[in-house]
Order: C-alpha cells, then sequence, then structure tokens
C-alpha cells in the first residue's frame, strides 16, 4: 500500500467516498451486518404480532389443551403457560443459591487455584452443553430406581423419571452459568478497598460478603438470574424429553409434591406440538402461543436492563 | 545532569518553597469555587482555600500526651522485597503523626501494620514488635484489633447501604442486622456529631450513603471508623480524592479529634503534613529516615534526604 493511501485510510475527517475500495467495503458490510439484524429482529416480532393478534382469543389463556383433530375443540394452553411459570420458578430457585455460592467462592475464596480453575471449567462445561444432552443425562439419572419417588412410577416398579423434578433439575443447569457470571462480574466491580474497609472495622470475611459484597452485587445477581429464566422458558429439549410433554399437568396426589413429581408442558413444547412439525397441527395456536411467549421473555429482558441500570451503585476507584 | 547545590536557605524558606504538585484530586464534586452561603453549616470555611499557602494550625493539644501504640524493629516485606525496615515509631493519643515520603516507600504498609491489615496480602510477611497499649497485636483477636484500631482509606468508601447503617456496621455483630435501630441512634447520632457531619445528614439517616458527596461520604467513613470508640485512628490519605474545601474540613476534623484517639496520618501532601502534624515520620525506601516535631522536621531536618524532600528537591 502506498503512503498516500495510508494516510487517506486513516484519517478520520475524510468521507467514506474517498476512502480505498478494501476499506469501503468492510465499513458497508459491518453496516449491512447491523441494518440486517433490525430487520430480522422486526421482522419476528411484527409477524408475530400480526399472527398473534389475528388469533386472539382470551379463551386460549383459560382452557386447558386437550387432544382433539377439530381445532375449535382444542382447547387453549393454561396448562402450558402454567408450567412454564413452574418449571421458570422452581429451576431460578435451584439455580440463583447455587450460582452465587459457587460465584462468592470464586471470586472472595478461590483456593486453592486448581481447583479455582477447574471449577471454572466446570461451568464452561455446563454452559457449553447443548440441552438436550442435558435432557438425555438427565433422563439417565432420574430414572434411578433411587429417584423414583422424584416422579410417577408404573406398575412394577418401572420408574418414568420425567417429571417437573427433573426437567427444573436440568434446567436450573442451563441457568446455573448465568448467575455465576453476573455475580462474579458484579463482585469484581467492588473495588478491594471496599471489602479492606469492612476488615478494618473488625468484620470478619464472612460478615463482609454477607453484609457489604452480596448486597452491592444484588443488581449483577438479578441480571444473572433474569436472564437465566428467560434461557430457561425459552428451552424445549428438556420439556420434552423430562417433563413429559403431556398437554395437561398431570399432578400425584399428594400435594404440592404430588404437581412437583408430576408432568406437564410448557409454552415452547406446545408451540412445538402445534406448529406443522408436531402431532397437534394447528399453527394459528402456534403462533399466538409463539407471540405470548415472546412477550413473557421480553418482559423478562426488560426487567433485567432496568435492574442492572436502576440500583447501580458506584464507588471512586 | 546539573548537580543540585546545597541547600543553604534558612528555615523560613524551607518552609515557604512550595512542595512539588504532588496531589492528585480524582473527585471533584462540591463546587469548591462558589463561596458558601451565610445559612450553610459548618458555614466556617473562608472563601479562599488556604491549602495553597501552608500555614501551622494550631501548634499543641492542650490534652495530655500518651503513648497508645509503638513499632518497634518492624520490618515487613513482600516476598523478598522488603518494603519497610527496622522501623520504631510511637504513636500518641493528643498529637497526629505524619507519615511522608514519595510513593512507594512504605509508609502505607507501615499503617496497614497497625492494624494487621497488612496480613491480608498473601506474601507479606512482618517481623518486630508492634503493640497497642503495651500489648502485642498479634496476640490480639485481629477482629477485636481492628475494633481499636480503625482505619480510614484513601477512596471514600461508604458501603451501599443507609447512612444510619453505615455508620452502626461497627456496633452490630458479625454479619447481623440486630441490634435495631432505637438501641444504636445514640452512639450513631454522637460519632456523626464527632465527625461533624451530623448537621448535614441528621434528618436523613435513612438515605443510601453512596448519594453523599465525596467530601461527606469520606466524613462518614471517619464517623464509620470512630462509632466503635477506637484508640488509634489510621487515615491513610484521606484527602487526597477530594477537592481543597472538603480536605480544609477533613484537616479541621483531624485536628479536633487528636485529644480523644491517637491519629497516624499518610499524605503524600507535605503541605497538609505541616498544616496538622505534630510530629512527623519521613520514610524514604522502606526507612524511617527521621521522626520527630513537625517543626523541627519541616524547619530543621538533621537529615539530608529529609531537607531534599521537604523542599521539593525530588519525590
Amino acid at each position: 500500500m502506498s503512503a498516500a493511501a495510508t494516510a487517506i485510510a486513516t484519517s478520520p475527517r475524510d468521507s467514506v467516498e474517498n476512502w480505498p475500495l478494501l476499506d469501503r467495503v468492510g465499513y458497508y458490510a459491518a453496516w449491512t451486518a447491523g441494518v440486517a439484524l433490525i430487520v430480522v429482529a422486526a421482522t419476528i416480532v411484527i409477524y408475530l404480532a400480526i399472527k398473534g393478534a389475528q388469533y386472539f382469543d382470551l379463551g386460549m389463556f383459560t382452557e386447558s389443551p386437550t387432544a382433539d383433530i377439530d381445532q375449535s375443540k382444542s382447547g387453549g394452553f393454561k396448562d402450558p403457560l402454567l408450567g412454564t411459570i413452574l418449571l421458570t420458578v422452581m429451576a431460578t430457585a435451584i439455580a440463583a443459591p447455587i450460582g452465587v455460592a459457587i460465584a462468592v467462592w470464586l471470586t472472595e475464596y478461590g483456593r486453592p487455584a486448581w481447583l479455582a480453575r477447574a471449577v471454572e471449567s466446570g461451568i464452561e462445561v455446563v454452559a457449553g452443553t447443548p440441552s438436550i444432552v442435558l435432557a438425555i443425562f438427565g433422563l439417565l439419572v432420574f430414572q434411578q430406581q433411587a429417584l423414583g419417588f422424584l416422579s410417577f412410577e408404573a406398575e412394577g416398579n418401572a420408574v418414568f423419571g420425567r417429571s417437573f423434578i427433573a426437567a427444573a433439575t436440568m434446567m436450573s443447569l442451563i441457568a446455573l452459568p448465568l448467575v455465576v457470571g453476573g455475580t462474579r462480574e458484579a463482585l469484581h466491580a467492588i473495588p478491594g478497598h471496599v471489602r479492606e474497609a469492612s476488615y478494618a472495622l473488625g468484620k470478619t470475611k464472612a460478615a463482609t460478603i454477607r453484609r457489604v459484597l452480596l448486597p452491592a452485587a444484588r443488581p449483577g445477581i438479578g441480571t444473572g438470574t433474569a436472564l437465566g429464566m428467560g434461557r430457561v422458558a425459552g428451552d424445549t429439549a428438556i420439556v420434552i424429553v423430562l417433563l413429559g410433554a403431556t398437554l395437561q399437568i398431570q399432578r400425584g396426589s399428594d400435594g404440592l409434591f404430588g404437581l412437583f413429581r408430576g408432568t406437564g408442558s410448557t409454552m415452547t413444547s406446545y408451540v412445538f406440538f402445534n406448529s406443522p412439525a408436531g402431532e397437534g397441527n394447528a399453527p394459528e395456536k402456534a403462533y399466538l402461543a409463539a407471540f405470548v411467549l415472546l412477550i413473557v421473555v421480553m418482559i423478562l429482558n426488560f426487567a433485567i436492563t432496568r435492574i442492572a441500570r436502576g440500583r447501580q451503585v458506584s464507588w471512586s476507584r | 545532569m546539573e548537580p543540585v547545590a546545597p541547600p543553604t536557605l534558612d528555615e523560613r524558606d524551607v518552609i515557604l518553597t512550595p512542595p512539588p504538585p504532588v496531589r492528585r484530586i480524582l473527585v471533584d464534586r462540591e463546587p469548591n469555587v462558589v463561596p458558601p452561603g451565610p445559612g450553610r453549616p459548618n458555614g466556617a470555611a473562608p472563601s479562599t482555600p488556604s491549602t495553597l499557602t501552608a500555614t501551622r494550625r494550631p501548634d499543641a493539644s492542650p490534652g495530655p500526651k500518651i503513648e497508645r501504640m509503638r513499632a518497634d524493629d518492624v520490618s515487613i516485606a513482600y516476598g523478598d522485597k522488603e518494603a519497610v525496615s527496622d522501623v520504631t515509631v510511637p504513636v500518641r493519643q493528643g498529637e497526629v503523626l505524619a507519615l511522608i515520603g514519595p510513593s512507594g516507600c512504605g509508609k502505607t504498609t507501615l499503617l496497614r501494620s497497625f492494624n494487621r491489615l497488612v496480613e491480608i496480602t498473601p506474601t507479606a510477611s512482618r517481623t518486630g514488635v508492634i503493640s497497642l497499649d503495651g500489648e502485642d497485636v498479634d496476640s490480639m483477636e485481629v477482629t477485636a484489633l481492628r475494633r481499636r484500631v480503625s482505619m480510614v482509606f484513601q477512596q471514600p468508601n461508604p458501603f451501599p447501604m443507609s447512612v444510619f447503617d453505615n455508620v452502626a456496621y461497627a456496633l452490630r455483630e458479625q454479619g447481623s442486622r440486630r441490634p435495631g435501630k432505637e438501641e444504636l441512634i445514640d452512639p450513631v447520632a454522637d460519632a456523626l456529631e464527632r465527625a461533624g457531619l451530623w448537621d448535614e445528614v441528621g434528618d436523613t439517616l435513612d438515605h443510601p450513603a453512596l448519594r453523599l458527596s465525596g467530601g461527606q461520604q469520606q466524613r462518614l467513613c471517619i464517623a464509620r471508623a470512630l462509632a466503635a470508640r477506637p484508640e488509634v485512628l489510621l487515615l491513610d490519605e484521606p484527602c487526597s480524592a477530594l477537592d481543597p474545601r472538603s480536605t480544609q474540613v477533613i484537616e479541621e476534623l483531624i485536628l479536633r479529634l487528636r485529644d480523644e484517639v491517637a491519629v497516624v496520618i499518610v499524605t503524600h501532601n507535605m503541605q497538609q503534613a505541616l498544616r496538622i502534624a505534630d510530629h512527623v515520620g519521613f520514610m524514604y525506601l522502606g526507612e524511617l529516615v527521621e521522626y520527630g516535631p513537625a517543626d523541627q522536621v519541616f524547619g530543621a531536618p538533621r537529615e539530608i534526604r529529609t531537607r531534599e524532600y521537604v523542599g521539593g528537591a525530588f519525590g
């Protein structure tokens, strides 16, 4: 490249038209990629909004789905909607405390170093495992005879291995890396002198973590947890393999625990079944359900942004 | 390089020679240009900051001088690198001890050894004896020691909780929120009063502490450190992140506090040391080069290194 060309390329005030060809191609490619993303996102939302509005029916929210060829009799998605909420809450209830504990140990203790590295690798492995693999593995675990009480058992003690507990446990592994990541980031953002200030007032490390660090990290914990909830609400593979994907919620007789060891479906599996690929074959219901799911996840994402932005605290460094 | 002429100035000139601008002002949240209005609390602040014309403030405190802490032959190393070597220095109640010296001379390390905070650094090792009221600090419970020897840091670092909870922090049991507000309001108000902050935050104790201005935050940190009624107060460059007016408020506060607690302050700012210190320790490359009354160290330093430093020749 000539000296003149270099000078032109590095001068930021020049208009794009004067740039060397290669630079212009790169610039327009980057610009196009950005705009294309907006187009895709907008198309998804608008298309689903139109389809959803077209098939909107309040009855869909209050009727349980039934298996019927006649689509006017196949009901709504009350059970899948409840299933999504229940599964998300259960998975979060498992993932959040464990994730925070892992992050606190990694950030504040992390000794011996080899163990900390191993834990980090473990998180990466869990984060990188496709959910269908987690699902199959979960089935293997929860079909063990010893864990039979966590799901239904058939005649002759064959363990079904599919239940809200089983699905929520494996779902929590999806949310876990996000909770750990959010918490670690928040703890790293707290300057060291804030910890020392607490020690210098005669507090132990444990008291410092409980009373200073965790409250300060709360926005980060909230962000990670909300991100994890979004992932849990959106996953299909684990629902189909581990939740039984029964159209209606099937619960055991023993109260709340009976519900937990029961089976059900979620909005994602409902969309799958009613899509042309599934057995229900009611695309219009799938569209409405997909739109509702999209709204739920978008509200969750909006909440994340608010949490992260709203309560940020900052120290001088 | 030109050979440096030996200082031939008399004592007065040494004092008046401005040292190099070592102070860094990172946070400047309070207006320090506009003179404060008549109704302002703590309205004693003059419209011209006196920071640049260092004059000795009230010379000696009338109270008795009691030795509270003492370092004897203290050496501290990080790994192989010695940061503090063979320092012996007393810390007395009723006066302010300032540790001065260039960056990396070990003054902060020495300060952090008084409350054993230096032990947090995994590679740090210490020899020698540090005693509090005649008792070896190594034999004390570290949390108990740190309640008696409190510390304020360079950066204002209130905890992300209310003003009240910040000050009450040291008074509560480890990790607990008890005792409650009613029992703690008196000691909290007392600490805020001693830190000169009560007039400004007394009505808004439940507001988040991080919303205060930089200078108020630092006084809150001092109140927090005073709440457990410590015997020694360690200050690690407490004003280096503050504007001149907040600095002045805190310096006045330190002078008021020296009768009830022994005060040790680490500072880069020699004018600050000159303004508030009763005794000064000059450290260089880990050694305590010179220790003496502030007038003597600044006016008639015995060591040539001290003379060059306070004269602004190096550092």
